[in-house]
């Protein structure tokens, strides 16, 4: 479904270079969860941005759907992959209503039976109908999550570019989110890239994931190694026992 | 404050317009306005700003009903000449025998035009100029940017003296040549706007989901940057009418023996000293609107852009 081959993005020129992806390399089967872990800076949401073209492809392959994404890309692309932003209080249009929002993508492609296609929307995401003519304020966290989930899964993707889609939202509702990516997942056949810190989160959605660090890509591992603590990798170790919290040792609670 | 069922009536009209699951594209867009207005409405300044301005627009339009005499015909040149305001003449006359208030009736009218197109032509081209530069960037932002400098640097009201000096004196002129003035500040303001806005995730979004430039610029960024446009529109309102006044009062305005009110004061600088009315009637008409507008963007301002705000 995904095929990504020697990625590299670079940023800038001279002096402000800034090679924030070497030579990514990975592939993601029809309907698999992939996570891309790594801490803050480690080019894992900027994989995800070069593959929707938001970060230039400085060079190396994407190949979404059997087909190598062009730049700019086409409408065709946009109807096989759409992503999921981190924050859902900046990725609304403020004067927009929902209505609005979810109705663009179906003016943008043409899509005929708009009414229908909204409705449809706001229930898989777990939405009334009474939800339609909001605008974002008078939305929750999670809400607003639902309404950027349902905006892109509109266009009916194949693929779901998820960068960190729960790190904005209280504990609670983060369950409640990742649950229903899990089940639109099962549902409608999806494929998902989760770019995420939470290596929970990562293990409970995905079932492979590629660890990053300083943009390449460290080690790739399925994340039942990663929930029994088995990483081969030291870093993915020190990451896991990262997760786990803070733990005094045992000289420290001596002295 | 009223009988019951108009208050029960009112409530109810209020829940609907509050309604936090509004049931249409219009509920939801009225809700939003009326939200506006309340806030608007807590500012009693404001509130008199658009006062002034509904009142002027209301004068604008029925000055053939509430002028009590001709704007231009004047009464018999030897008794009705320079008469200090009475019970006829509520504001006094000019030197030749006119009703003051009749011609600042009329004169509401000339001003209003001068606004009005001045707005129409200069806002557009602002906001298209400063959202394109902040939105495409790079050497669009440059050349259009530059030509706003030069646009910038030129003086105003020397700009409308030269204008209208090649064109010929005359009220249109005079508003083309404010109007190519006046562009520039809310081609800045979009651009700066824009820039803030460009980067973010919901454009972003929509970028994501395919759609055209044009599509994002008109329909995402427009919006946007219109509420500040808007406010710096009605803000330079009173510049606007004292430009136009000034132009009227150095001549080169609307030409006699139209009534515009700049030009009613220039004629009343002779009579200064023993018949004040002539100049002062106008200049407290032009004082007030230029006042009324400026309350007015006060009061949108702290609606429009909640950044401004104390």
């Amino acid at each position: 479904m995904l095929d990504i081959q020697n990625l590299n993005v670079v940023f800038g020129t001279g002096r402000l270079r800034v090679e924030a992806v070497k030579n990514v390399s990975f592939t993601v089967k029809q309907g698999e969860a992939y996570g891309l872990v790594g801490e803050s800076g480690s080019g894992k949401s900027t994989v995800l941005r070069a593959i929707c073209g938001l970060a230039p492809i400085t060079s190396g392959r994407v190949i979404v759907d059997g087909k190598e994404v062009t730049t700019p890309r086409t409408k065709d692309f946009y109807r096989t992959a759409q992503m999921v932003f981190q924050d859902p209080y900046a990725s609304l249009h403020p004067r927009h209503t929902v209505d609005r929002t979810l109705s663009e993508p179906l003016a943008i492609h043409g899509v005929k039976d708009a009414e229908a296609r909204i409705l449809q929307a706001l229930k898989e995401v777990g939405l009334g109908p009474s939800f339609r003519f909001r605008y974002p304020h008078q939305l929750s966290g999670g809400q607003r999550q639902r309404i950027a989930i349902a905006r892109a899964l509109i266009l009916r993707p194949k693929v779901l570019l998820l960068d960190e889609p729960t790190s904005a939202l209280d504990a609670s509702v983060q369950a409640e989110i990742l649950n229903l990516l899990d089940d639109l997942r099962r549902q409608l056949g999806l494929t998902y890239i989760l770019v995420s810190h939470d290596l929970a989160v990562v293990a409970h959605l995905c079932e492979r994931l590629l660890v990053m660090r300083h943009g390449e890509a460290v080690e790739e591992t399925p994340s039942d190694a990663l929930r029994s603590g088995l990483a081969t990798n030291e870093y993915t170790q020190s990451l896991i026992q990262a997760s786990q919290g803070f733990t005094r040792n045992s000289s420290s609670a001596a002295a | 404050m009223a009988g019951s069922p108009t208050v029960s009536q009112s409530a109810g009209l209020r829940a609907w317009l509050l309604s936090s699951e509004p049931g249409s594209r219009w509920q939801a867009r009225l809700g939003r306005a009326y939200l506006g207005w309340r806030s608007f409405s807590r500012n009693p300044l404001a509130v008199l700003g658009l006062g002034i301005v509904i009142l002027l627009i209301f004068v604008a339009l029925f000055a053939d009903f509430i002028a009590p005499y001709s704007p231009i015909v004047g009464g018999d040149l030897r008794t009705q000449r320079l008469l200090p305001p009475s019970e006829t003449y509520w504001l006094g006359t000019d030197d030749q025998a006119r009703d003051i208030l009749s011609r600042i009736i009329y004169g509401s009218r000339i001003t209003l035009f001068v606004i009005v197109l001045v707005s129409i032509i200069a806002t557009p081209i602002g906001l298209l100029v400063g959202t394109l530069s902040g939105y495409l960037g790079g050497w669009v932002d440059t050349v259009l940017m530059r030509i706003t400098d030069i646009f910038l640097a030129f003086p105003r009201l020397v700009l409308a003296l030269a204008f209208v000096a090649a064109l010929g004196p005359g009220i249109e002129n005079a508003v083309i040549a404010i109007a190519i003035t006046s562009w520039p500040p809310y081609a800045r303001i979009a651009r700066a706007e824009t820039l803030m806005i460009r980067n973010s995730d919901f454009i972003a979004a929509v970028k994501l989901q395919g759609a055209s430039t044009p599509r994002i610029i008109f329909g995402h960024v427009v919006p946007l940057c219109l509420s500040s446009v808007i406010v710096r529109v009605t803000l330079d309102m009173a510049g606007i009418i004292l430009t136009a006044a000034g132009l009227g009062f150095l001549g080169l305005g609307a030409q006699p023996p139209s009534p515009e009110w700049g030009a009613m004061v220039a004629t009343g600088r002779n009579y200064l000293i023993d018949q004040w009315w002539v100049a002062a009637m106008p200049g407290i008409a032009i004082f007030v609107v230029s006042l009324g507008f400026n309350l007015l963007g006060d009061g949108l301002r702290d609606v429009l852009d909640p950044k401004a705000a104390k």
